[in-house]
């Protein structure tokens, strides 16, 4: 399987997390969808690691995980604050920042 | 057509449907479960690419905690009747559907051309059958990559006590 | 002569001024003390005017020295410098002489009054102002001075600012010196384009060197020098610029005798005096002799009508002025400075006596309603006949001498500004004998309240009443016997030039005429005035026209206060304010709001238009860096 079918792979699922992000009013498919979009990455990491026989990719996606799952945390925090102020997740609620 | 073909035909259209009812479903949960599908059918691409450590930590971290994390959120919060959709305008929608072919297109553009005089190409046809193990990964991360990896240790350091502020406060808040 | 003493002359009103000034909260409850420390701080200058003045007379050097320099630029440096010659000497035993004694009447003569301090405090930065404006070897230090006492003017004529006709004096005042001080500030800068130095010592060799004649010519000096008079028109209250000396008695009368009598208001006399070498250049003294015998005719005929005593005194100040412009301006330098020094002593007496007669009259100004004070006030009566008839030159009184040299010059120029001035010494003559008879002598026609407190004023008024009287009478005779071979020419010979003019004529015919023409004035004030009162109404045209001041304030009124006001109020506010500034300021505000209105609209609050405009961008970006690079 040659490189370039798992970079387009990657891409075609960063573009979905995308779209999700653009479409989906809820905070946390929205979330869910920027996972998507880190999943992407790393799926293009890993090919190119493979590809150019060496582990430095490999290594970046364990970063990115790491990243992740902290970015996780504090966003799901945030979202649950949120929730309790609002009663809502959906971020077309809350538009404090309308000008 | 040989088993990588076929395996990596399969994966792929596995995360490709999970990825796309992610953004389909209106319940959370079932976006979340499919989240979860498309996080295991990666770990298989994963496998096949070599990288089986990434592989592991896939299923460890993401579809294990972070997934439980997200199921745990989204039922503590009850958002079952909140899922709606609708708010946003259709031309909106439209638009972002549109910008996604795009970005798409591009993206394809990139993985089809931009690679072809590059190094990875050139490095592909010589060094293909090599395959990196957990112990090159480990050699790096503690060589190479020691700053990196002890920031990311200050990273989780800093998220652990992010969470417990962020709660903190809505407690004193209540009370 | 020491730079130190200098130093200490200048500094110590100032001190006093800084005391005052500072510290009359805690002076308040002791307001002897107050008036004291202002005297003292005087007394102090005094002194080391009278030790600069011996060492000048007996033979030292004038002294003309830089302290520092103040301003450096590329091309020019201004230079702190002071510069004590005859003349200067003779100007600070005027400025601190009578300053003393005007100080130390004021202690009695504002007794009582709520802003007490604050009043020493002005008087003792005024003097320091004025020792500035003489002491100064540069243009620029004695504009600084001339503007200090421009402003000390201001702030003691509307000194009972509650009142709205003094607040309005000492705003025309300062509005009618602003006219003078921009000619003045003009002239300066002429010099300045023509010497690059305001040093007057630089300046004067200069102008005297042939070759700036043949470099610049003498149009420059032309204009410099009446560019220069018109400030000194504005500061000494000449034709046409005399309108806020009458006005500036709404002051207190110390004030007036000090600094619209006695100092300030000869600060233009001082300043052609000094710069007499440009005026012999360029000949432009002439015009300075008309202007100031047509002003001493012109205030004299209106001062014959005014029933106010201070502004019959105030007109006499002007004419006087013009006296003395007349004698510098026919180059008589030493005379002009002559009668500057004579009329600062009776002239100050004079109005310290108008002072003293207001005190005892509970601020009565209308000698209409005065008359016999005579008898109620000995003191106050003798000292002012003393000045009345200096200033007529009566025989061998002070402003008989001075006078008489001045006419006696201007016969030399020409015998139509001589015969001018002559009338107008029959006029002075007669307005002063006027208000005398009226005043002090005949019926009492003193309101009766009034007239029960009548009283002679207490010692420390009186004192330096009949301290001021001796030099009044004798100062002329000391100073001015022998006419141009007098001590005085003596003394100020070494810093004026040659006069154009040789005095010619009988000296003692010139004196007797002069004595003649006095006498007479003061007979037929006799006549008329001895047993009758001014009547109320003018009966004629002419009386009507001078009681009415020629009408001069109603014309400047007519002619440029209001189009300026009305051009203020139209133009400038209506329609430049309001229309134009306004309209700017407004109009850009209006344009940021309705940019602001627009672009607020793609503030929608909601996240995913934002992240849309994000990825359109980076869609953008990448279109344009995969496909256009």
């Amino acid at each position: 399987m040659s490189l370039e079918y798992y970079l387009i792979l990657s891409a075609l699922l960063f573009t979905i997390g995308v779209i999700g992000v653009l479409i989906r009013r809820n905070a946390i498919i929205i979330f869910m969808c920027i996972e998507l979009m880190l999943n992407a990455a790393n799926l293009a990491f890993v090919a190119i690691s493979r590809s150019l026989g060496e582990a430095t990719g490999q290594v970046f996606v364990f970063f990115v995980m790491t990243v992740a799952a902290a970015e996780v945390a504090i966003g799901l925090a945030i979202i649950v604050s949120v929730f309790k102020h609002r009663q809502t997740v959906n971020v077309d609620e809350v538009n404090s920042l309308k000008g | 057509m040989n088993a990588e073909q076929i395996l990596f035909i399969l994966f792929g259209a596995v995360s490709l449907i999970g990825a796309i009812s992610v953004i389909s479903f209106r319940h959370p949960i079932y976006s979340a479960l499919s989240l979860i599908v498309t996080f295991f059918a990666q770990a298989g691409l994963f496998v096949l690419l070599g990288a089986h450590f990434v592989a592991a930590v896939q299923v460890i971290v993401y579809a294990g905690a972070i997934m439980v994390l997200f199921l745990f959120v989204i039922m503590l919060l009850n958002l079952e009747t909140l899922s709606v959709q609708g708010a946003i305008g259709r031309k909106l929608k439209g638009l972002a559907i549109i910008l996604g072919i795009l970005f798409a297109a591009e993206g394809i553009y990139i993985a089809v051309n931009a690679l072809n005089d590059t190094a990875v190409a050139s490095a592909e046809s010589g060094a293909a059958a090599v395959t990196t193990t957990t112990y090159d990964i480990g050699e790096l991360l503690f060589s190479k990559y020691l700053l990196p990896f002890e920031v990311t240790s200050l990273i989780l350091l800093a998220a652990l006590i992010g969470v417990i502020v962020l709660v903190k406060r809505e407690g004193q808040e209540e009370s | 002569m020491t730079i130190e003493l200098i130093v200490v002359l200048l500094v110590a009103p100032l001190i006093g001024f800084l005391i005052n000034g500072l510290l009359g909260k805690w002076l308040k409850g002791n307001e002897q003390l107050s008036g004291w420390i202002g005297s003292l701080a005087v007394l102090v200058s005094l002194v080391c005017s009278i030790i600069a003045f011996a060492s000048l007379h007996g033979g030292a050097a004038p002294f003309d020295e830089t302290l520092y320099e103040w301003i450096t630029g590329e091309s020019f440096a201004f230079n702190i410098g002071f510069r004590v010659d005859a003349l200067t000497s003779v100007m600070l035993l005027v400025i601190t002489g009578v300053g003393f004694l005007i100080h130390v009447y004021s202690i009695g003569y504002m007794h009582g009054d709520e802003g007490y301090t604050r009043y020493f405090a002005y008087l003792n930065l005024f003097v320091f102002a004025m020792l500035i404006l003489v002491l100064g070897n540069n243009y620029l230090m004695m504009f600084v001075g001339w503007e200090g006492v421009g402003l000390c003017s201001y702030l003691l004529i509307g000194f009972w600012y509650e009142k709205q006709t003094a607040t309005d004096a000492g705003k025309k005042a300062f509005i009618v010196n602003r006219i003078g001080d921009f000619g003045f500030l003009l002239g300066m800068f002429t010099l300045f384009a023509a010497f690059g130095t305001l040093d007057f010592a630089s300046i004067f060799e200069a102008a005297e060197a042939d070759n700036f004649q043949k470099v610049f010519g003498a149009s420059t000096l032309v204009i410099a020098t009446l560019l220069l008079f018109v400030g000194a028109i504005g500061k000494s209250a000449q034709i046409p610029l005399y309108v806020w000396l009458p006005d500036a008695m709404e002051g207190p009368t110390p004030v007036s005798a000090l600094i619209h009598a006695a100092t300030m208001v000869t600060a233009g006399v001082y300043m052609i005096a000094r710069s007499a070498v440009l005026y012999n250049i360029a000949h432009t003294g002439e015009v300075v002799a008309w202007i100031g015998v047509l002003t001493a005719f012109f205030a004299a005929t209106i001062a014959l009508t005014q029933n106010d005593i201070k502004r019959i005194l105030a007109y006499s100040t002007v004419s006087q002025l013009g006296y003395m412009f007349l004698g510098v301006g026919v180059g008589a330098y030493a005379s002009g400075i002559f009668h500057l020094v004579t009329h600062a002593f009776f002239k100050g007496l004079m109005f310290l006596t108008a002072g003293s007669v207001m005190h005892a009259m509970a601020n009565e100004l209308d000698m209409r309603k005065m008359g016999g004070l005579k008898t109620k006030m000995p003191i106050t009566h003798w000292t002012f006949l003393v000045g009345a008839l200096a200033i007529a030159g009566f025989p061998f009184l002070s402003g008989f001498w001075s006078k008489d040299e001045i006419l006696h010059s201007a016969w030399g120029s020409s015998p139509i500004i001589y015969v001018i001035g002559l009338v107008t010494a029959f006029l002075t003559a007669f307005y002063m004998f006027r208000l005398i008879f009226v005043t002090f002598y005949g019926e009492s026609r003193v309101e009766p309240d009034v007239d029960s407190h009548l009283h002679e004023s207490p010692p420390v008024m009186w004192v330096p009443l009949a301290i001021l009287a001796i030099p009044s009478a004798l100062i002329g005779l000391l100073l001015g016997w022998g006419g141009h071979e007098s001590w005085f020419h003596h003394f100020t010979k070494s810093v004026f030039p040659e006069a154009h003019h040789d005095a010619s004529g009988n000296v003692i015919l010139f004196m007797v005429i002069s004595s003649i023409v006095g006498l007479a004035g003061i007979a037929f004030a006799w006549s008329r005035y001895r047993e009758r009162t001014p009547s109320d109404e003018p009966t004629n045209a002419l009386h009507r026209l001078l009681a009415n001041k020629y009408y001069v304030d109603e014309m400047y009124n007519a002619l440029i206060v209001q189009p300026i006001k009305n051009g203020s109020h139209y133009l400038l506010w209506r329609i430049v304010d309001n229309g134009i500034i306004d309209g700017i300021v407004n109009g850009v505000g209006t344009i940021i709001r309705f940019i602001g209105g627009t672009l607020r609209r793609l503030q929608t609050g909601l996240v995913q238009v934002y992240i849309v405009s994000m990825v359109l961008g980076i869609v953008l970006f990448l279109a344009y860096y995969l496909f256009f690079t």
